[in-house]
């Protein structure tokens, strides 16, 4: 018991620890985007798994290239693409609420919206 | 020993409020849970020694995600709505995909990686170090993705706008 103790709280913290939780995250994201329908959820997961590929980055580069800094460009330049991401998708969500008033993924058979001029003009 | 009693809390936040963040039923609150998975992964970061990445984490994330998802959020869904029930056979489905792959990758980390890579104190990297190598050109330098990155910005916020205007 004392060993096990030991093991658990002496060191530092093994590079297991950081892919475990990421890993943990990534699932979880995984489990949102097969499972839910709102489109604003499937939104959650996505950030949730590229929150974990970021844990991931910088973990990896910490432990085993301290010297370098790819992973922690590549994570700076991920949470700004993420940003890129979720801006567009929350307005294309916007403009999906605004035409079909409600952001079931089941509802959504086309991206054309419904009654745009040209749809008029034939 | 301080730091692996705090990377436990960490882990235990970020596992059990990840998990919550994607089955819970109420949509505002589904948020409020990856406010706090963001703030517990920049926790992890500062426990990294990397204090940049912390700030920008909770800056970019925390700040401006979290703030455009509770905008998205209250504009399409009333207060105390709740979320409909999904299918139970694609719940289970998913519930079963996602164990089988967390068990398949776990057992492939636990089988390759032992603990010989142990944290070494690293060079702390400081914010005059950082610019340089964003603005360089040589070789591990990072002007080129720093400007397509710029770009990328602009192209996403005018598409934004574009998007969402109101048509007359």
């Amino acid at each position: 018991m004392t060993g096990l103790f030991d093991n658990f709280f002496s060191g530092s913290v093994p590079l297991e620890g950081y892919i475990i939780v990421s890993l943990i995250m990534f699932f979880a994201g995984v489990y949102g985007f097969l499972s839910r329908r709102s489109l604003l959820m499937i939104l959650i997961s996505i950030e949730l798994i590229l929150n974990a590929a970021d844990i991931n980055f910088a973990a990896f580069n910490r432990y085993l290239y301290p010297g370098h800094m790819e992973g922690f460009f590549f994570t700076i330049f991920t949470i700004a693409i993420s940003a890129c991401e979720t801006a567009v998708a929350i307005a294309i969500v916007i403009n999906i609420y605004r035409n079909l008033n409600n952001v079931d993924v089941d509802n959504l058979q086309e991206l054309k919206e419904p009654d745009s001029p040209e749809e008029i003009k034939k | 020993m301080v730091e692996l009693i705090i990377f436990y809390v960490l882990a235990i936040v970020i596992s059990v409020f990840s998990i919550m963040a994607v089955s819970s039923k109420r949509l505002i609150r589904s948020a409020t849970y990856l406010l706090f998975v963001l703030l517990a992964t920049a926790g992890l970061y500062l426990l990294l020694d990397y204090e940049y990445l912390f700030a920008v984490q909770t800056a970019v994330y925390a700040g401006g995600i979290m703030v455009l998802f509770i905008f998205a959020i209250l504009l399409t869904h009333k207060p105390g709505d709740r979320v409909p029930n999904e299918p139970k056979r694609q719940r289970i489905l998913s519930i079963i995909l996602s164990v089988a792959g967390f068990a398949f990758c776990a057992h492939i980390i636990f089988h390759n990686i032992n603990r010989v890579y142990q944290l070494v104190p690293a060079n702390e990297i400081n914010v005059k170090q950082l610019g340089m190598t964003l603005m360089g050109t040589e070789k591990f330098e990072y002007l080129l993705p720093f400007e397509t990155i710029s770009i990328l910005l602009l192209a996403c916020m005018v598409g934004a706008i574009m998007i969402a205007r109101k048509r007359s």
